[in-house]
């Protein structure tokens, strides 16, 4: 283990912390010494969850509907005292089978955008004020959304999962510009094609040999979690 | 006054009166605030998240309904630490010490065991009993005003509230037929997720919509821990944040749990406000020293801010991070020893925040502040107008000349308290 990328005491939230990546990560973080709230909307699974992970918090609810945003702030906050970090990595692919633009349901762009968009949008809005409140004391402050290459490339087939994830990159990009004052850092991350519940759901034939194991992307984020911090906290100090 | 009606933080022509060291009242518009400050000076804000405190229910022994406000914070008891000392010893009396009356009933009706509480401790889930003090009404919800809300029925120390998915039991009655400490069964993940599913802001019968919980968050909302929003703290937003930036005026925050504006019965209304927790961050107490040793002024956001800030410099030596108490009430006798000015809200002179403007302005000046205030037609309340009040008078020399008059039993809680 990296002791450099230690994270003990450090607060984070993740969002679609049941399956995949989002499970990779609660397991990883605990294992360096965060304190770990994660967020999903079937209660059994975030049942199950916490009780596989001693320690971690399981908050039920649904980042795409708007209603849940401030019960799910209040629970991250409420039970670590604050946040240092956020990671966004609730997903929806939006139809799925996947299908062309053409063939697709105004209502499943609009799912994808509400799910990958807006939803990072609400809850990032609503916990500003943690973060921030965490910077100003020193502890360094991150935010993460999770991106993927169908935000930079044009895949057919890919066009609301894409265009969502394209606009939550920019998204990320000017709000970093305008949070830097603040010492708030946020960040993209892609953590590449995974062997992973949502993976199978886009391409059922997958070879999940061929893909990347979720725990080998939570372990990447997480150092890309700790080096921002450190950087955040050195900016401080000096 | 008029009351403003529409939940809106950041109204635009939201209007300032300044209220000048020298006596001058100025009029400007809210989203001029930072040029009234300089370079050097230091903002203090709150950061207090607000917790849905409203609570509906049934009280189980008489099957009435009634509302539930939590209104302050107490010690959680540890039932957790209790369990821990059982592993060596397991008797009923070792599990149930330092828990509250009829011990830690995390679910359903039945005391639990010492073995029950072990068990359940070793699954994860503290039992911590998370606790308040709340003030309880009859039927009938905020469109009554509060002064006309029917009683709650006769309470009693053991009765048990259904609230929601939540289950709290009465610990003590406080001399008060409202008012009564209690505390929630479950571990505190547990209660917060009740909190959240059930729980509604502290509504106000002089708006014209219920508020919702993003209605009672300030913009720099962090850890839930007050009972009414820190509402001084709306003209606050990330754009004035960087205006101040860019002036060269500092910005820190502290935690202060604000508690209950009004419960609408004289009696209890008089003994506010309640004692609240505080914690000023190491940060928030050297940007203070900075700020004296360049000479720039402390502007405090909000009574809560001044609160605690004068209770955390009550002694000699100076502010002090830390956790603290905020117990007694500041008035025209207090002398300020860290807010040189203060952001607030617009306030009737028969309201506690009106006798905390005492402190700064002499009477004279606060009788023409409230008079252009009224001439104006500032609105008042929560998503009201503001001033911001320069002290006129003298700050006190460092002498025991300040007094705190302490209006409600002392209770040792802290403010994270409920973080169990």
């Amino acid at each position: 283990m990296d002791t450099f990328n230690r994270l003990d005491g450090v607060r984070v939230a993740i969002t679609g912390g049941t399956s995949g990546l989002g499970l990779a990560l609660v397991g990883e973080l605990q294992r360096r010494g965060a304190r770990v709230a994660f967020v999903a909307r079937t209660a059994a699974r975030v049942e199950a969850v916490a009780r596989a992970h001693p320690g971690s918090v399981g908050i039920v609810g649904d980042v795409a509907r708007q209603e849940d945003i401030y019960p799910i702030a209040l629970q991250i906050t409420g039970n670590l005292g604050g946040l240092d970090v956020l990671v966004n990595n609730a997903s929806s692919l939006g139809p799925v089978p996947l299908a062309p633009l053409a063939d697709t349901d105004c209502e499943a762009l609009e799912l994808a955008l509400a799910t990958n968009l807006v939803g990072p949008f609400r809850l990032t809005k609503a916990l500003v004020g943690a973060l921030a409140s965490s910077a100003r004391q020193g502890r360094g402050s991150v935010v993460v959304n999770i991106s993927s290459d169908a935000a930079v490339n044009a895949y057919p087939q890919w066009g609301a999962y894409g265009a969502s994830k394209a606009a939550l990159a920019h998204l990320t990009r000017i709000w970093n510009e305008e949070l830097a004052g603040e010492g708030i850092h946020l960040t993209s991350f892609d953590p590449g094609d995974m062997d992973t519940p949502l993976h199978a759901l886009a391409i059922p034939d997958a070879d999940p040999a061929a893909l990347k194991r979720p725990e080998t992307s939570a372990r990447e984020l997480v150092d890309v979690i700790a080096a921002a911090l450190a950087r955040e906290t050195a900016q401080v100090i000096t | 006054m008029i009351a403003a009606t529409s939940p809106i933080q950041r109204p635009r022509g939201a209007k300032l009166l300044v209220v000048r060291a020298d006596g001058e009242l100025v009029h400007a518009p809210r989203s001029s605030f930072a040029e009234f400050l300089s370079r050097g000076d230091l903002v203090i804000g709150n950061d207090a998240a607000t917790l849905p405190a409203s609570l509906h229910g049934v009280h189980l022994r008489s099957g009435r309904t009634i509302e539930v406000r939590l209104a302050g914070h107490l010690p959680p008891v540890s039932c957790r630490r209790a369990a821990l000392r059982v592993r060596f010893k397991i008797t009923r009396s070792a599990a149930l010490q330092g828990c509250p009356r009829g011990g830690c009933r995390p679910k359903g009706l039945r005391y639990m065991s010492p073995r029950a509480i072990l068990k359940r401790t070793l699954k994860g889930c503290a039992t911590s009993a998370i606790r308040f003090v709340a003030v309880v009404f009859g039927e009938g919800d905020y469109r009554t005003r509060t002064e006309d809300r029917p009683p709650p029925p006769a309470l009693a120390a053991g009765d048990r509230l259904a609230l929601g998915s939540l289950v709290a039991t009465v610990d003590t009655l406080l001399d008060h037929p409202r008012l009564l400490s209690l505390h929630f069964e479950g571990c505190s993940s547990e209660v917060w997720a009740g909190l959240a599913r059930h729980g509604r802001p502290i509504q106000y019968a002089h708006l014209a919509e219920p508020l919702a919980m993003w209605d009672v968050w300030t913009p720099i909302a962090s850890v839930p821990v007050a009972f009414e929003p820190p509402s001084a703290g709306f003209a606050l937003d990330w754009a004035a944040l960087r205006a101040l930036r860019d002036r060269g005026i500092d910005f820190a925050t502290l935690t202060h749990a604000a508690g209950i504006s009004s419960t609408g019965d004289p009696e209890l209304d008089r003994r506010l406000p309640f004692d609240e927790p505080y914690e000023i961050p190491r940060a928030t107490a050297a940007a203070i020293r900075r700020a004296r040793a360049r000479g720039g002024r402390v502007v405090a956001v909000g009574t809560t801010v001044v609160r605690a800030l004068e209770h955390a410099a009550r002694r000699r030596g100076g502010i002090r991070a830390g956790r603290g108490v905020a117990t007694g009430r500041l008035g025209p006798s207090t002398c300020l020893r860290v807010v040189d000015a203060i952001l607030s809200g617009t306030h009737e002179p028969d309201s506690s925040h009106y006798q905390l403007l005492r402190a700064f302005a002499d009477d004279d000046t606060l009788a023409r502040a409230s008079a252009a205030l009224e001439a104006g037609g500032y609105l008042t309340h929560e998503f009201g107008d503001s001033m911001l009040v320069e002290r006129t008078r003298p700050a006190c020399a460092d002498a025991p000349a300040c007094y705190w008059l302490s209006n409600s039993p002392s209770t040792l809680p802290s403010v994270s308290a409920m973080r169990a």
